[in-house]
């Protein structure tokens, strides 16, 4: 029971964590219409900035904060710069334009900071492990993750449901136009909000650096993740995002967890081994393709006209 | 007249053709993983084989060494276009190098194909050890079951009832988990094969060990990885509950990052920077020198012998490496000081040789390996029966 328990803390971890990347990733595809593949990026660049801000000011917290900042300050200038002018064109053009800053920002990076990789070491006090319930023993990092992310979609559903901004933003998801006509600054709106969603893809970096390595590239594996979480969630919906980040979290750490034992039930011990990891990685696209049979416009989908 | 110059040219060209293929130098092409987060292994491993070069003045029988180095990103399909490259362009005399038993196993077939040399200086995938066995290719590694076969041993002399283990599923993690749990005289209680090597958390995998409650956890996770393994190992509890050993998961590329989470954590090991022959404290020394603030790994002495076997091989031949049947009775002589002391080939052309116990010390404030105890001594793998090769 205590390990079924831990496993779903697991599970809810790893969620919130998608949910900061897809969350993003929904409100600039929800209110922007638009395709940015780049998203993997800002979270590679969030996971570096932690690591250099953190061994500069000795602080891991010092260091996320400022890596927070700069994010946001990169997602904007990217905003400005470059994506401006793919507005109201083509999604074939979003994604070309986006793969492009892809690899502008692999490249950029392997220029600063080398190719081989960061670590952003834990202070001691973050290495341990806590009680969270009587005999449940679970790794304060992650549990702190849990309650960050808690708070950010917490402050997320604030925002966007009880804030003059936030409603701005759903006016502009659902007719950007008129939005425009009744004399909204859609331009400085639209730059908020993919800062917005820099800086969350940032947090899902820095906070993942400490577990996972910190490496060019670490964006374009858990980008799919979070396409796919849109896609299940409904494109636009920020609520949706959450509940399919919370399922392809379970999904995907119980499977880890509980698929080889079901498997060795019923195949050989070596077929099993090998089999599971393999299965237990494709059951979040399984997931994907089920929804898509039963809802193609996803789990929630945005009410779009 | 016309005419004439074209058959003088072509008379040139023919003539010249000899002359090309007489050696003018000793063509090595290395592939190692250069990039991403398990470059510093290979660089370690470029590392030492250069230093290899320079002590022997960068010539082998009396020949200039040119050495092309390859990377193959950690992906078995990159490191089999560079190694045709190498084969079929490059036109090598030697191939070294492979930290990957995956990579190596999709480049072999274009290597015995060739009939090119090959000393491999990491992976030691079973099958090569085995029915895949060539008579060009050559190791100065280990065939990978040896190393936690070893540790196996040391566990059942530790009192060890109980164990789980955990690797990453490919080639060389499956070696892994079956060498340590065929020379393990307890229970092996649970098995984890994580995706390699996208997958580099291992929160699932820890709690199910925890609560398999075992008297301890066997890891195999090379590189990076294996840093991530001992952050998360701590993270979860684990230290200092239940004990862990392991096989290549802490040595010196990783150690830096390790520090103090490696304290205490037992591994195995064919060579270790200490041990006390002229030629590895030659080897250790001149590294640290030449390379200030880095210290050689196992993946740097594997490389900087597979350098002094090649030299060996083509010395005694004073460079005419043409006769392929006499650079394999060369190279199978193993006329070379190894740095990890005696060495030589089975059958299989894989090393028989010492595995040693291994622990984590505090050197003012680096961090560094040394050798606790011989644990096996002149160990064969278990696949040379299976080579066809006498």
């Amino acid at each position: 029971m205590t390990l079924f328990i831990e496993q779903c803390l697991n599970g809810l971890q790893f969620g919130l964590l998608l949910f900061m990347l897809a969350a993003g990733l929904t409100l600039v595809f929800g209110i922007m219409d638009l395709v940015n593949l780049a998203h993997g990026s800002l979270y590679m660049l969030g996971a570096y900035f932690a690591a250099t801000f953190a061994a500069f000011t000795g602080s891991f917290i010092l260091g996320a904060v400022l890596a927070l900042a700069a994010t946001l300050l990169v997602g904007m200038a990217v905003e400005v710069i470059a994506l401006r002018r793919l507005y109201g064109r083509d999604h074939l053009d979003h994604v070309l334009g986006t793969f492009g800053l892809i690899l502008f920002f692999d490249e950029a990076v392997r220029l600063i900071w080398g190719p081989e990789g960061l670590s952003l070491p834990l202070p001691s006090w973050l290495n341990a492990s806590i009680q969270v319930l009587p005999g449940v023993q679970y790794s304060a990092y992650r549990f702190s993750i849990i309650v960050v992310t808690l708070f950010v979609a917490a402050g997320l559903y604030i925002l966007v449901m009880r804030t003059r901004v936030g409603m701005l933003i759903r006016a502009g998801a659902s007719n950007r136009e008129m939005v425009g006509a009744l004399g909204v600054n859609i331009k400085l709106l639209y730059t908020l909000v993919f800062g917005l969603g820099a800086a969350l893809a940032g947090l899902a970096g820095l906070m993942q650096a400490p577990i996972l390595t910190v490496q060019i590239g670490m964006g374009e594996n858990i980008l799919i993740l979070a396409f796919v979480i849109t896609v299940i969630g409904g494109i636009g919906s920020v609520r949706g995002a959450l509940v399919a980040a919370l399922l392809v979290g379970f999904i995907d750490t119980l499977g880890r967890s509980y698929l080889p034992d079901i498997l060795r039930e019923l195949l050989s011990p070596a077929a099993a081994s090998t089999l599971a990891p393999a299965l237990s990685s494709m059951l979040i696209y399984l997931l994907m393709a089920i929804v898509l049979i039963f809802k193609p416009e996803g789990l929630f989908a945005a009410g779009r006209k | 007249m016309r005419k004439t110059i074209l058959a003088a040219g072509a008379a040139i060209l023919l003539a010249a053709q000899p002359a090309l293929a007489q050696q003018k130098s000793i063509k090595i092409g290395f592939v190692s993983t250069f990039s991403g987060p398990t470059a510093s292994i290979g660089n370690d491993m470029r590392n030492s084989f250069e230093l290899a070069l320079d002590h022997m003045g960068r010539k082998m029988g009396g020949l200039p060494v040119e050495v092309i180095y390859e990377d193959d990103t950690q992906k078995p399909e990159v490191g089999k276009q560079k190694t045709q490259k190498l084969i079929e362009s490059d036109k090598v005399d030697f191939i070294a190098g492979y930290i990957w038993s995956n990579v190596l196993l999709a480049s072999l077939k274009p290597i015995v194909d060739s009939k090119t040399f090959l000393v491999i200086a990491n992976a030691g995938p079973s099958q090569v050890a085995g029915e895949l066995c060539s008579p060009t290719v050559f190791s100065t590694s280990w065939q990978n079951d040896q190393t936690p076969q070893a540790m196996g041993l040391y566990m059942n002399s530790k009192g060890v009832k109980s164990v789980y283990l955990i690797g990453p599923n490919y080639a060389a993690g499956k070696d892994m988990l079956a060498g340590v749990a065929s020379t393990f005289k307890g229970k092996v209680v649970g098995q984890e094969l994580t995706t390699w090597p996208t997958q580099l958390d291992f929160s699932a995998e820890l709690a199910k060990a925890k609560a398999a409650k075992p008297d301890a956890i066997f890891v195999f996770y090379p590189g990076k990885a294996g840093v991530q393994f001992l952050a998360q190992y701590a993270q979860a509890g684990l230290k200092g509950t239940i004990p862990l050993y392991t096989a290549f998961t802490i040595d010196e590329t990783t150690l830096p990052l390790q520090k103090d989470l490696a304290l205490g954590v037992p591994g195995a090991q064919e060579w270790v920077n200490d041990l006390p022959n002229a030629e590895n404290k030659k080897f250790v020394a001149d590294y640290r020198k030449k390379y200030p603030g880095h210290r050689p790994s196992f993946y740097g002495a594997q490389s900087y012998d597979a350098a002094n076997l090649i030299a060996s091989a083509v010395n005694a031949l004073k460079g005419n490496v043409s006769d392929k049947a006499k650079v394999e009775a060369e190279l199978k002589k193993a006329n070379f000081k190894s740095v990890r002391g005696n060495f030589k080939f089975g059958n299989n052309h894989m090393p028989i040789q010492n595995f040693y116990l291994q622990d984590v010390v505090k050197d003012g404030d680096e961090f560094a390996l040394k050798t606790v105890a011989t644990i096996v001594k002149d160990n064969q793998d278990s696949f040379h029966s299976k080579c066809p090769m006498k």
